[in-house]
């Protein structure tokens, strides 16, 4: 069971206190997207051995999302943050450069 | 015989005699026995049979790892099987009986399996019950079902109760041995909060029984010393009888405390579940002595050499006269002078290590003149339910008998394990250590917390040091590293000095004799309680399952409810041997949680009966519960199914609320109903989004349905969405998705259109909602008096606030029945009075209450679709023939793309129709309509399936609905639909709205 820390309260509780949300930073394709572009958006996920991107929300608690980066073999988090971003903030990938050089996920590294 | 000794026994309180019953025979025994001990004093060496060939079992060990000890504790509410005797602490009036054997424990039918052995080798299930088929389910399902399991299922309703504490603390110490004590003491001394936790009542784990000094002083006096001085420590928590558990993510551990298992009549909860997050973890679990793999190992009478001594030092039982130590160790050597000094007779130490260095151990055996025997192993021990003798040969060779030597116990030890459990239950990884052939926590490789760094430290012999001057000197460290891994500075100290005899090196021996013969092999038991001898091992590596894991699910080697944990590395000895690979490379199965199996009460903890989950009234529940309603779960609200009268069955009560309400006057408690307030500048245009219909153009004072569909097209809820002013939206849910739609609107909100300026709040339960129903509803509401409700003033699908015999009153002109309609909120506050008001008013109108089945019906005979009946999760609005509901203009909304999808526009996705049967009757719930032909499998195709079935007492008819393939395109064809009564129904497709299809009755 995870211990995690809400960016938008601050509060650090253990897991039961969130929801998991699958995979964070899906860019969302609607009407008009190919259905290359559709299928990636709805159904392909990424399953890394090691640093990921995870949606969360504070469901028991204030109720907002935000995100998670979290090693999937050490149970390592290496920041959570506000979930209004199209990308892992720059802090969040110094962190992980520093503790894993050389990662990669999706087009970050 | 096991008897027990006039002397001995450290934990005994001798002035306190209890008496206890085994299988209805009363016996004696002390305050401070365990179950164990007082069989074996009592000479019940018996206590069960193995699970396949119901061979006699005894007792083999002291402590958790017995795996045969296991029997069915108390009667009735307190009953419950599988409970080990070497961990049940004896108290007066205890009664416990043998399981897995009939008629009876000293003679057992199932013992002819022992005969059978020949054709029950490992993986024997999946090889004998193939064929021939028909025989599936009358012979080999119940001689399956009538094998399988141990003990009994309890079938009284557990009379203890149980509980959950959380606790926190800077650093858990998991075991009290001196280890652990030390640990604790070193990791306190620093300031840091600790917590230490023993599975036994006894602090100080093997040590006062193995002897050895520290700073010079008996072991013992160190173990009294330090639980006084923890005692005293306001920064620390001792708790014994609390084992633990598991080791789970990032510093979570489950501990299991038993607190009047040993005291049934005290007060107070029998199990509490610690749930606890540590700082850092040490994990002083000790270690556990192996078996030794030789013929007739499994005889009752061979026991661990470790308890052995446990039972004559602890408890004063002496387990036999004349007991053979077999051993590959020094450690051994321990029993056999317990035993002499006990004044029993040891005629032989059989020590397969050859004649070397004379160590201190082998040195005292011939000051006190016990016979040794290097390089010798036993080739078989003779007896069937008692140990009567051992046939000793030469270790290096395949059996040849020497000499036999008369006995009546044997005591043996194949080296020590550590206890890795709790190490590795959360991912820290295992060494193999080749001098003392055992696997040990790989400190390098600790389970990881949220910081990265490890957070379990292994101490004593659990970490592989298993000298006491070294494990000392283990825990000393570890409880210094794990106050600073939880943020404190450790205080300069120095471990105690510990002293025992030098000893020389153990030699791995997996098999004894090291070439024994083919027969011997298949005698030699690794595991006890599920039968997995040497030769399955290696028969499982002959037939290729050469992962370790593979191996273990084929012989069930390690899969009893002991968990392997003496069978394990000796199994995995044997694998490795037979592929002829090095151990550490075979690798071990995965630990996982519980250490040992824990109460499904304490895990239940207070959350039973109506505590279980909370239930959700609306403010009308108790009315309802005094009138008659048979209750109905409806996410967690309980709503009535129907109002049941005297003298009046639930159908009979659905039928007369149906034609009550279609004919007079109906009130339905609609208060469960989600209510969304949507509000902000961007609230239309985030509906339009939400909903496949448009949102954003409904006037204020206006009502319309939509649905909601997710990003994958399916349908996930609908509901009436009334416009309060043009920045705010009441949407309504259905009952059980209020939560649900709401957490779907804000996830919307916060993570794709963050920068939409709209709020959503849950109003659900501010409000008692009541839909008044029927021909009389607006009589009903006028005779109560206040605003206007005639059809001019609030026409159909329009809402207004006002007054309704003094009620403050939201009231929406809408319907879910057909009938004129109006469902009028009031504060929650209010509920219950505006219903009796409503009743009363409603009396000379006929108003009754109506419940879920009757709705239903209404609905049903409307056509209108309910989600979670007409819809599963793979059910898109286009199924539904909703196409009305979904705006053609609207560029976008969640599930727009999917529907647009191949298999979404594809003619053959199945439509909804309505069903209307040719004789009249109800068709089954569920029931699949045959096609022409059969599929792949032989089976009958199916062209649909039946969503919604009830009996109409409108229509005096059974009414369907169901999802038909080209369905809308044959109205009027009659399809079947077989039954699993054998009756096949036939109904002719007809439109789903069987009433009232002009709507005249709801626009009035």
């Amino acid at each position: 069971m995870l211990i995690l820390t809400c960016p938008m309260c601050g509060v650090t509780a253990e897991e039961t206190e969130f929801h998991g949300g699958g995979e964070a930073h899906l860019k969302r394709f609607g009407p008009g997207s190919s259905e290359d572009e559709f299928e990636g958006y709805l159904f392909m996920r990424e399953n890394p051995k090691g640093v990921h991107f995870e949606r969360w929300r504070h469901a028991n608690g204030c109720g907002k999302w935000f995100h998670a980066a979290r090693c999937t073999t050490t149970l390592e988090v290496f920041g959570t943050y506000a979930a209004q971003t199209y990308e892992p903030p720059a802090e969040i990938k110094a962190v992980i450069s520093d503790k894993r050089p050389g990662w990669r996920w999706r087009e970050h590294s | 015989m096991s008897t027990r000794l006039a002397t001995g026994g450290r934990l005994l309180t001798k002035d306190k005699p209890v008496t206890f019953r085994f299988n209805g025979k009363q016996l004696r025994g002390y305050e401070g026995d365990t179950l164990a001990s007082a069989l074996l004093a009592n000479d019940q060496m018996l206590v069960g049979r193995s699970f396949k060939y119901h061979r006699p079992r005894g007792i083999v060990a002291s402590g958790a790892e017995e795996p045969n000890g296991l029997v069915n504790m108390g009667d009735e509410g307190k009953f419950e099987p599988n409970q080990r005797v070497t961990t049940t602490e004896l108290f007066d009036g205890l009664s416990a009986t043998s399981q897995n054997h009939w008629p009876s424990l000293e003679f057992d039918v199932g013992v002819i399996n022992k005969y059978m052995s020949r054709f029950m080798p490992a993986g024997f299930y999946y090889k004998t019950f193939m064929y021939p088929r028909a025989f599936w389910k009358h012979v080999y399902e119940p001689f399956i079902r009538q094998a399988a399991g141990l003990g009994k299922a309890p079938k009284a309703r557990d009379v203890d109760t149980y509980e959950h504490y959380h606790a926190f603390c800077d650093v858990l110490v998991i075991g009290g041995g001196v280890a652990g004590l030390l640990a604790a003491k070193t990791a306190a001394q620093s300031g840091a909060k600790v917590m230490l936790i023993e599975q036994t009542a006894h602090w100080g784990g093997r040590a006062p029984v193995d002897g050895g000094t520290v700073d010079g002083d008996p072991v013992e006096d160190f173990v009294e010393k330090t639980v006084a001085e923890l005692a005293s420590m306001e920064n620390v928590t001792l708790r014994n009888r609390t084992m633990g558990a598991g080791v789970y993510d990032h510093g979570y551990v489950l501990g299991y405390e038993r607190l009047t298992d040993h005291a049934p009549e005290a007060a107070g909860p029998r199990h509490r579940l610690w749930r606890v997050r540590a700082g850092h973890i040490i994990t002083a679990t000790g270690a556990i002595e192996r078996p030794l793999s030789f013929a007739g190992n499994d005889i009752p009478g061979v026991m661990l050499a470790s308890a052995v001594r446990d039972y004559v030092a602890n408890w004063g039982v002496s387990i036999g006269d004349r007991t053979v130590i077999v051993t590959n160790n020094d450690d051994a050597y321990l029993t056999a002078f317990a035993l002499k000094f006990a004044g029993l007779e040891v005629p032989a130490i059989v020590d397969a290590r050859p004649a070397g260095d004379e160590s201190p151990a082998m040195a005292q055996a011939k000051a006190l003149g016990l016979r040794v025997l290097h390089g010798h192993g036993i080739a078989k021990v003779k007896g069937n339910k008692r140990v009567t003798g051992v046939a000793i040969c030469a270790q290096a060779g395949e059996g040849a008998v020497l000499e036999e030597i008369t006995c009546d116990a044997v005591a043996m030890s194949g080296g020590w394990s550590p206890v890795v459990h709790l190490w590795s239950h959360c991912g820290g990884k295992l060494a193999w250590d080749d001098a003392q052939a055992f696997f040990k926590p790989d400190r390098d490789k600790a389970p990881t917390g949220a910081d990265g760094a490890g957070f379990v430290t292994a101490a004593g012999a659990a970490s592989g040091a298993l000298i006491l001057s070294d494990a000392l000197g283990d825990a000393h460290a570890a409880g210094q590293a794990a106050a600073k891994a939880a943020g404190f500075t450790a205080r300069k100290t120095k471990a105690p000095k510990g002293e025992t005899p030098a000893e020389a090196p153990m030699l791995p021996v997996w098999m004894m004799p090291q070439g024994a013969s083919a027969p011997l092999r298949a005698k030699a038991w690794l595991d006890y309680q599920n039968d997995v001898k040497v030769s399955d091992v290696q028969l499982a590596a002959r037939e290729g399952f050469e992962s370790v894991e593979h191996a273990k699910r084929y012989t069930t080697l390690g899969m009893a409810t002991d968990q392997g944990k003496l069978s394990n590395i000796n199994g995995l000895a044997t694998l490795a041997g037979a592929l002829d690979t090095p151990i550490p490379q075979v690798g071990t199965t995965t630990f996982r949680p519980p250490y040992t199996p824990i109460s499904m009460g304490a895990i239940g903890g207070e959350a039973r009966a109506e505590v279980f989950q909370p239930i959700r009234r609306t403010p009308m529940h108790d009315w309802h519960d005094t009138n008659g309603a048979d209750w109905e779960p409806v996410g967690h609200w309980r709503r009535p199914y129907a109002f049941v009268r005297d003298g009046e069955s639930t159908h009979d009560a659905v039928m007369r609320e149906v034609v009550n309400t279609r004919q007079n006057l109906g009130l339905l408690d609609a208060s469960t109903l989600g209510k969304l307030v949507v509000k902000g500048p961007d609230a239309g245009k985030f509906l339009d989004m939400l909903y496949t219909n448009m949102m954003s153009t409904l006037k204020p004072g206006k009502c319309r349905y939509g649905l909601m569909c997710s990003e994958n097209g399916f349908l996930i809820d609908d509901g009436v969405v009334a416009r309060i002013d043009e920045d705010t939206f009441l949407c309504h849910t259905t009952t059980g998705g209020a939560e649900r739609i709401h957490g779907h609107m804000e996830e919307w909100l916060q993570t794709e259109w963050w920068d939409w300026k709209v709020y959503v709040a849950n109003v659900t339960e501010q409000y008692a909602q009541v839909a008044v129903v029927g021909p009389n509803a607006r009589k009903v509401l006028e005779k109560l008096g206040g605003m206007d409700v005639s059809k001019e003033a609030l026409g159909f699908m329009e809402w207004a606030d006002g007054e309704i015999g003094g009620f403050k009153a939201r009231v929406y002109r809408i319907s879910f029945s057909g009938e004129l309609s109006y469902e009028i909120a009031v504060d929650a506050g209010q509920g219950q009075a505006f219903w009796d008001a409503l009743m009363a008013a409603g009396a000379e109108f006929g108003a009754m209450p109506y419940g879920t089945e009757c709705l239903h019906i209404l609905r049903a005979e409307k056509g209108f679709i309910m989600i979670g009946d007409e819809t599963d999760g793979t059910i898109i609005p286009q199924d539904l023939g909703l196409n009305w509901a979904i705006s053609k203009k609207k560029e976008d909304y969640l599930g727009k793309r999917a529907q647009a999808r191949s298999h979404m526009t594809d003619p053959e996705r199945w439509k909804l129709v309505g069903l209307e049967t040719v004789d009249g009757s109800t068709l089954p719930d569920g029931a699949y309509a045959a096609g022409e032909g059969v599929n792949a499998n032989g089976q009958r195709n199916v062209i649909g399936r039946v969503t919604s079935t009830y009996h109409s007492p409108t229509l005096g008819r059974g009414i369907a609905m169901g999802l038909v393939l080209h369905g809308p395109d044959r109205m009027g064809e009659v399809i079947s639909f077989p039954g699993t009564d054998g009756k096949t129904y036939e109904a002719r497709i007809v439109d789903p709205v069987f009433y009232d299809k002009e709507g005249e009755k709801q626009n009035v």
